[in-house]
């Protein structure tokens, strides 16, 4: 093989937590990238991308594990990379030259010089005029053309992209896309390798040489493959949409659970092995849930989960959460990429809004561990509330801080609409929900 | 509304307030001060008895502008002091981990430290310490305004380093911009504009200690420094009316001149600062800054002159660069050691402290039992003052700025004349009002109240009237339509639209007042001492006969009660209205 640019030997990502055990971001994973690629990354929210962008970029030090540039550990190696962000991440007080400018002047660059370089790149991103203009003044497009501009002013042997496109609406993303390609392809930019972090599908295939598919819980390289598809490619194309389809399939096949955790020291034995893989709520409404075995319905009963992403404008992080909890409370069945609705999410999606509730609280308690849990602490309570900590607490163990926030959001969510239990914002406190006492209060207050 | 949003992240409590340590932290900070009040009185003690200049305060209005020369250089010279203070000690609370609850706990309790009732103390330390007296006297009135101005410019710079965007920080680093870099490029212009609306109340509240530690008696000694609160001190003992106005207007004139030709530049300019990806149509103008930004002649001094040392101020920092990544940089570091030699110079620290600590412990003993019962009786009676100034100018805050807020023409005007009132030295004002008080009739029981409104209840009103523009235009339509009553209007939505608001106001009332108990419940005049029963008073009192174990206790007494009501009552409301009653969603 050629020789790597960068290579993570063994890299993983994890938050040790005051008991024995520890939040994995990522698994050990081994990756390395090569002169003369475009590498996409795609994965699913949760899967730990940027993670893996920032140890490979040098902005984070993995917890295990070591990266290489040029085959020497990062202390010594010279290796020049920047990166675009998906929030642009400009100065919002410095003009556009300046913010170009800003790395040059980083690294001691006497102001003729920079002004050069900075005048040269603006004009191959095309801001030609824009020198003066601050960042508030220009759109969303505009704006992360001088992202580029910056990071490509320090002609990086790697550029980093962390979801570049992500914050722009469709058309400017398609646009800057394409002449990005032409930059790369002309050899404009004297770069010699793009990492990308995605999780549009299209984007992935529309720009890669390769792509490498990452799965959740921990983060863990599903599969790494090369896009043969010769440039420029057309999106209507068979190969295309082939490959569009397979990574879906790959992104909704069960996983296979990554190798078991090392055992620790002391060979003590976790007390519930299934905590140790907690079951995680995927972050989809109940409404969206409806919405979305409605439109399965309308298109018989059996769709493409592609053509769902299709019809609904969706990218992968809207749709997938929506796809899994439909699944989770089997009222979805996945094979191969296509979804197929089951009965009880037929009934769940044609009946009216009690009954539909009806439905749901069946399938949560039957399906979704966490719901299950707090109305089972509830009820066991004499006074039927526990505070928010508890949880936070028993799920602080498996998550991190931010996700533990986000599952217990997405709980509280399911369990008002399935009226299992109800939360008081103000004190902090699940409680369950005094049906006969609500519904009297509420009744007077409509008189 | 540019207001809203600087005074509501600009009052510093209102950030701690989110915070919470465990009480070891807390009882250590309080140790720790302790000792080192301990150790000002024992250096002001050598000096107690020598002699001091005497210098003598003209009532001509001929001195005044010298007079005001010498004090709006003391505040600034303060001021500039408390500014690298607080950069500095903000940066190392954001980025030092260990340190970072300990500084920040220890921030809180200095904030609700009375700075008044360290006035005997630091003037007689700093008097000692420096040959000539004249410049002990000077440097301790710097030192005591410093610490009046210093603490929410620390919070503020503190809470923007801890809110700065992960990626702008990570698009730093992936350029290797050093600390020195980082710091002008990206730290400082981020804070910039809660550092400056953080000046503007710091430069107000350094105008009001400077009022009163320009002149002051401890016990049988008198302090003077020439300058506008001795003039104004000195015209109300001779109770010369002629010079007392003539020192208000020179006040007042000071003041619209900073804010003309500083505060309003400086915001204007600031605007460039602001982290908003859309241009706000509103806008504070400023023509002073507008004739800066085109003057042919500054151009050319800019260019000429300021770039070239800028460019090689910055080629410097940039000089000998070779920085690592993070990561690298963290491998490095792995596993770095505390130095032994640190943790003895710590563990020396705290025993010397524990050691001074319990000394000042020993000093109370000689406080009386019914001394004790008097300060405690004092302090129930200025927790009822406090309450019922805060009580009283809600009362009036509240209906007159809802009116204002309402009607956007009015607000244009009458915003700025609030905040030029709020900027106005209530100590400055005093000795008019107390002469007046006396003509009518009334004491300082009643009369301290009054004192404690004029300070304070500016802060709720321009709140207030922040509050009522914030409350979306849509809201007041739906209370027209479904034609509230006022009663329903009033408790479903202005109350509670204003609610954050009303709150931050009173929090930064209920520290003036506190603060004001101390010159507002004892007061000099005509060669008279009038008094009530209350703890500012008795903290006046006790430094006026330097009655130094009576002072130490009542201003721990005051500290206590301070500290217990904010975390008791404000630390809990300020949670609600950030939760149940944002605007915002």
């Amino acid at each position: 093989m050629a020789d790597t640019i960068i290579r993570a030997k063994q890299v993983e990502k994890f938050y040790a937590q005051p008991s024995e055990n520890r939040i994995q971001v990522i698994s050990p994973t081994d990756l390395a990238i090569y002169p003369g690629e475009i590498v996409a990354l795609l994965g699913p929210s949760g899967s730990g991308k940027s993670t893996l962008l920032r140890m490979l970029a040098g902005l984070s030090r993995p917890s295990a594990g070591e990266v290489l540039w040029h085959e020497q550990p990062l202390s010594q190696a010279d290796i020049n990379v920047s990166i675009v962000f998906q929030s642009f991440a400009l100065f919002p007080w410095l003009n556009v030259q300046q913010n170009v400018e800003a790395p040059l002047k980083a690294r001691g660059m006497p102001p003729a010089e920079r002004h050069r370089r900075s005048l040269k790149i603006l004009d191959t991103v095309g801001l030609d005029g824009f020198e003066a203009a601050y960042p508030k003044e220009l759109s969303g497009g505009m704006r992360q053309r001088v992202g580029f501009a910056r990071a490509l002013v320090v002609e990086p042997e790697v550029l980093f992209m962390d979801e570049p496109f992500s914050a722009l609406d469709v058309l400017t993303a398609e646009n800057l896309r394409s002449e990005l390609m032409e930059l790369w392809q002309k050899k404009t930019i004297p770069t010699r390798s793009i990492f990308i972090v995605t999780h549009n599908i299209e984007e992935a295939v529309l720009l890669a040489d390769r792509i490498i598919v990452l799965g959740r819980n921990p983060g863990h390289v599903r599969t790494d493959f090369k896009v043969t598809i010769p440039h420029p490619r057309d999106r209507k194309s068979a190969p295309f949409t082939a490959l569009v389809d397979y990574i879906y399939k790959v992104l909704t096949k069960p996983d296979v659970p990554p190798a078991e955790m090392p055992l620790l020291e002391s060979g003590r034995r976790v007390r519930d092995q299934r905590q140790m893989h907690y079951e995680m709520l995927p972050h989809a409404r109940p409404g969206g849930i409806a919405g979305l075995l409605e439109l399965v319905i309308d298109l018989g009963g059996k769709a493409d989960i592609y053509r769902l992403a299709d019809e609904l404008a969706f990218e992968i992080d809207d749709l997938l959460p929506i796809v899994d909890a439909a699944q989770l409370l089997g009222f979805l069945k996945i094979e191969e990429g296509d979804v197929s609705i089951t009965e009880t999410g037929t009934a769940f999606a044609e009946s009216e809004i009690l009954r539909q509730k009806e439905l749901f609280r069946e399938a949560a308690l039957a399906h979704a561990l966490l719901l299950r849990q707090i109305t089972r602490a509830l009820s066991s309570k004499s006074d039927h509330t526990v505070p928010e900590e508890f949880f936070l607490d028993m799920l602080d163990e498996q998550f991190t801080s931010d996700e533990t926030q986000r599952q217990l959001e997405t709980a509280i969510n399911w369990g008002r609409y399935a009226e299992l239990f109800d939360f008081d914002a103000g004190r902090r406190r699940f409680k369950l929900p005094e049906a006969e006492e609500e519904i009297v209060a509420a009744g007077d207050e409509t008189e | 509304m540019k207001l809203t949003a600087s005074i509501s992240n600009s009052f510093s409590r209102s950030q701690v307030a989110e915070r919470t340590w465990p009480i070891v932290i807390d009882v250590s900070v309080a140790g720790a001060l302790l000792a080192g009040f301990y150790l000002m009185l024992w250096v002001a003690h050598s000096w107690l008895h020598s002699a001091i200049p005497s210098v003598v305060i003209h009532r001509s209005p001929r001195y005044l502008p010298g007079y005001a020369l010498e004090s709006t250089a003391r505040i600034f010279i303060a001021y500039l002091l408390s500014l690298v203070f607080a950069i500095v000690y903000g940066y190392i609370a954001a980025y030092n981990r260990r340190m970072e609850a300990l500084m920040i706990a220890t921030l809180d309790i200095l904030q609700s430290i009375p700075v008044l009732s360290f006035l005997p103390g630091v003037m007689l330390a700093m008097v000692s310490l420096f040959p000539s007296k004249q410049i002990g006297v000077e440097m301790g009135a710097i030192l005591l305004i410093f610490t009046g101005e210093v603490w929410n410019m620390a919070f503020s710079f503190y809470s923007s380093l801890k809110t700065i965007p992960r990626e702008l920080l990570e698009a730093c680093s992936i350029n290797r911009f050093s600390r020195w870099q980082r710091l002008m490029q990206l730290e400082l212009p981020y804070a910039a504009i809660g550092l400056i609306w953080n000046s503007m109340v710091s430069v107000a509240s350094g105008w009001f200690f400077l009022m009163v530690c320009e002149m002051f008696p401890v016990g049988s000694t008198h302090f003077r420094l020439p300058g506008l609160g001795s003039y104004l001190q000195t015209a109300a003992s001779k109770g010369d009316i002629g010079a007392i106005v003539w020192g208000l207007a020179t006040m007042m004139f000071i003041i619209v001149l900073t804010d003309q030709l500083l505060w309003r530049p400086l915001i204007a300019w600031s605007d460039k600062f602001k982290f908003e990806n859309v241009e706000s149509a509103q806008r504070i103008t400023s023509p002073i800054l507008h004739l800066l930004r085109n003057s042919n002649m500054l151009q050319y001094l800019s260019n000429r002159a300021f770039l070239p040392i800028q460019e090689s101020f910055y080629a410097r920092l940039a000089h000998g660069s070779q920085r690592l990544l993070p990561a690298a940089e963290a491998a490095r570091k792995r596993r770095k050691r505390i130095p032994i030699a640190f943790v003895i110079v710590i563990a020396v620290a705290a025993g010397v402290a524990g050691v001074l600590a319990f000394h000042a412990a020993l000093l109370l003993k000689s406080v009386t039992m019914h001394e004790v019962l008097q300060l405690l009786l004092g302090a129930a009676m200025t927790f009822l003052r406090v309450n019922a100034s805060l009580l009283i100018a809600s009362l009036w805050t509240i209906p007159v700025g809802v009116a204002i807020g309402f009607h956007p023409k009015l607000a244009n005007v009458a915003q700025p004349l609030a905040q030029i009132a709020a900027s106005f030295p209530a100590t400055a004002l005093f000795p008019l009002l107390v002469i007046g008080l006396m003509n009518l009739g009334m004491g300082l029981g009643v009369g301290s109240i009054a004192l404690m409104l004029l300070g304070t209840q500016w802060y709720i009103l321009f709140n207030v009237i922040a509050g009522a523009m914030a409350i979306p235009s849509d809201l007041r339509e739906v209370s027209g339509l479904f034609r509230f009553s006022n009663l329903q209007k009033w408790t479903t939505l202005i109350l509670p639209g204003i609610f954050p608001y009303l709150i931050t106001g009173l929090i930064t009332a209920s520290g003036g007042a506190w603060n004001a108990s101390i010159v507002a419940e004892y007061f000099k005049i005509h060669g008279t001492t009038l008094r009530t029963l209350g703890l500012g008073a008795q903290i006046s009192a006790a430094s006026d006969r330097g009655d130094f174990p009576t002072l130490l206790l009542a201003t721990i007494i005051m500290a206590i009660m301070v500290v217990t009501i904010n975390r008791l009552v404000w630390r809990r409301l300020y949670k609600l209205s950030e939760t149940k009653y944002r605007l915002d969603g």
